[in-house]
């Protein structure tokens, strides 16, 4: 339960601490970019060196470095990430608005998919330990999680798509069938980590002395899994899930341009090899914020899930 | 040192019954044991010998070269007759060579990335670890903020900014990868650190970094093991993410990874050259997360996660 004010203090401070990670995020994307050779406007062959400086002017991009960088701190202070260079009459923030929809949908359906079935399998596996069930159940986890999802996307879609004919090969319509299989591919690996860790930990936590109590108190056992195992034996998962979205994040990119989906990843890839500086900053900061956000909300869930964590003492 | 050490101990019990003669097992030795009672984890450990092998010395034994294009055999499927075993690609290059050719980058990356990582993590978790209190927390906090970037992301820039030599992408990932090492060799440390044996060592002079180096390090070694197997194919996996996204290894030189991007776009017509590498890729993941289990299971009995 939340009600020492010791948590909310620690909320709060663990918030301030966001600010140097999030300054750190920018100012290292920041300066790698502009490192690069090359720049934004080099593919539109070779521009009259005075329309070039005029877009380098509008730009602002032959200001100081230091310069551009305080103006572009400035700016993403409120929220206002600027033009495109790549996609002329967008801004970065309307590419972002258009984009993350699609790449929120996926991740999410994903990781719901990931959570639950993960979860499951563990559970399955862990109450039959050391039989067959067990044993395959856990190669399928391990399988699924040496399979890189850009091997085993392809094989999906020619096993089910091209032969198959059930589902679309690639394409975005927000149609279920066009979502299936990206979201499974990018929930396997996720899921079969799951299925590793919960089995491990439910293992552990029905070995422990109150589940014993629990059963001598003749319990049936369903119950005595549900609500006194359960909890204990997921808080290795909920401390996974911030690694996990970031994984995901990372499977993303390779997962949108494989099945063609318009989601941030591949506007990430697009910028990144056309140095459109700002869409790359862009999605990297939103990105960078969601998974900062992200960790700390697992934070909370989970040392709301254990009574073990309180942040009453001073460390 | 004292004088008392050269002397052998002599106790009349353990002379009676002649037990001086048995030979005590090392922790070491028990692990040894404990290791290849897992099938699972010797038989991914025989697989993977026969794998580098096979990557090292087959290109050599195959008369195709990986870059020799034969126009008599575009596209064909896995035949014994045209001598292309596995079938050609697109323009006719045998797919076997430029396969095994391929794990060659693939397990180099591997192998060298972890190295990188594997360097910077050990010194700079022993180092926090060690010295502890405000340095400690400094040097973790950093790497909690770094842990928070999105770090695929970085890779990514990196390749696109210092272009894509293969050297940067041995260097590229493993700059990012020393993380998890840097924090679990911290937590072994700060462990070790209040032993007796460091306190003794402490107590007769030795200086602090003759301690990191002679004591903590060496202590440290099976974490380190069972992390390395783990990295291992952690690596392959994002050299080959990275090529497939045409952003690692570059032609003429291939990787498993850009091997199954050439092969995905031509699996409707010919499914193998996407099978073959994919199958390649997948199997030395496997073995190389089950040799790690087994290590981790065989050095740390308490911890089985």
């Amino acid at each position: 339960m939340i009600q020492d004010s010791g948590m909310a203090r620690h909320s709060f401070q663990r918030l301030l601490g966001l600010i140097p990670t999030l300054l750190m995020l920018i100012t290292v994307a920041f300066f790698l970019i502009r490192v690069a050779p090359g720049g934004p406007f080099d593919a539109e062959k070779t521009l009259p060196p005075e329309i070039e400086a005029n877009l380098n002017a509008k730009y602002h991009l032959d200001e100081p470095l230091l310069q551009q960088y305080f103006r572009y701190l400035g700016q993403v202070a409120v929220l206002d990430f600027g033009p495109s260079f790549q996609y002329k009459d967008w801004t970065v923030n309307e590419l972002i608005a258009q984009a993350y929809p699609v790449s929120l949908t996926v991740g999410l359906a994903a990781m719901i998919l990931a959570f639950f079935l993960g979860t499951l399998l563990g559970i399955a596996a862990a109450l039959r330990q050391n039989t067959p069930v067990d044993y395959s159940l856990m190669g399928f986890a391990m399988l699924g999680i040496s399979i890189p999802n850009f091997v085993i996307a392809p094989i999906l879609i020619l096993l089910l798509a091209v032969y198959a004919g059930w589902l679309p090969a690639g394409g975005w319509d927000w149609s279920i069938a066009s979502m299936v299989l990206p979201v499974v591919t990018l929930a396997l690996p996720v899921t079969a980590y799951i299925a590793r860790l919960t089995r491990g930990s439910m293992i552990e936590v029905l070995h422990s002395n109150f589940i014993r109590t629990a059963r001598a108190k003749g319990l049936p056992e369903s119950v005595v899994i549900r609500r006194h195992a359960l909890r204990p034996a997921l808080l290795p998962v909920i401390s996974f899930l911030g690694p996990a979205t970031a994984g995901m994040i990372s499977g993303s990119v390779v997962i949108e341009r494989i099945f063609s989906i318009p989601g941030l990843g591949s506007y990430f890839v697009q910028g990144a090899l056309n140095r459109d500086y700002t869409l790359v900053m862009g999605v990297v900061i939103f990105y960078g914020v969601l998974i900062i956000v992200l960790n700390f909300l697992v934070d909370l869930i989970y040392a709301w899930l254990n009574p073990k964590v309180r942040y009453d003492e001073k460390h | 040192m004292t004088k008392s050490t050269d002397n052998p101990v002599f106790d009349p019990f353990e002379e009676a019954l002649g037990v001086r003669d048995v030979k005590g097992r090392s922790p070491w030795e028990d692990a040894w044991h404990r290791l290849l009672k897992n099938r699972a984890a010797v038989y991914s450990a025989f697989i993977m010998a026969l794998m580098i092998l096979l990557v090292v010395f087959g290109p050599m034994l195959i008369s195709w070269e990986s870059d020799f294009t034969d126009w008599d055999y575009t596209s064909s499927p896995p035949s014994l007759e045209s001598g292309h075993w596995f079938g050609t690609d697109a323009v006719g290059r045998d797919i076997l060579v430029r396969t095994l050719e391929g794990g060659r980058i693939s397990l180099l990356v591997g192998l060298v990335a972890t190295i990188v990582s594997l360097l910077i993590g050990v010194s700079y978790g022993a180092t926090a670890g060690y010295f502890g209190g405000r340095a400690d927390r400094m040097m973790m906090r950093v790497v909690d903020i770094i842990y928070a970037l999105p770090f695929m992301f970085f890779v990514i820039l990196l390749m696109v900014v210092f272009g894509r030599h293969i050297v940067l992408i041995f260097v590229a990932i493993g700059a990012v990868n020393w993380l998890d090492m840097a924090r679990i060799v911290r937590g072994q440390t700060l462990s070790l650190k209040n032993t007796e044996f460091v306190e003794a060592a402490r107590a007769s002079g030795v200086g602090d970094w003759a301690i990191i180096r002679r004591h903590i390090i060496p202590n440290l070694l099976g974490v380190v093991i069972v992390y390395v197997t783990l990295t291992i194919p952690q690596i392959i996996l994002l050299e080959s993410f990275l090529s497939f996204l045409g952003l690692g290894v570059q032609e003429p030189m291939s990787s498993w990874g850009a091997l199954v991007a050439n092969g995905a776009q031509d699996m409707e017509s010919s499914p193998w050259t996407l099978i073959v590498p994919a199958a390649f890729l997948t199997v030395t993941l496997y073995c190389f997360n089950y040799i790690g289990d087994g290590l981790r299971d065989a050095l740390d009995p308490k911890d089985r996660l």
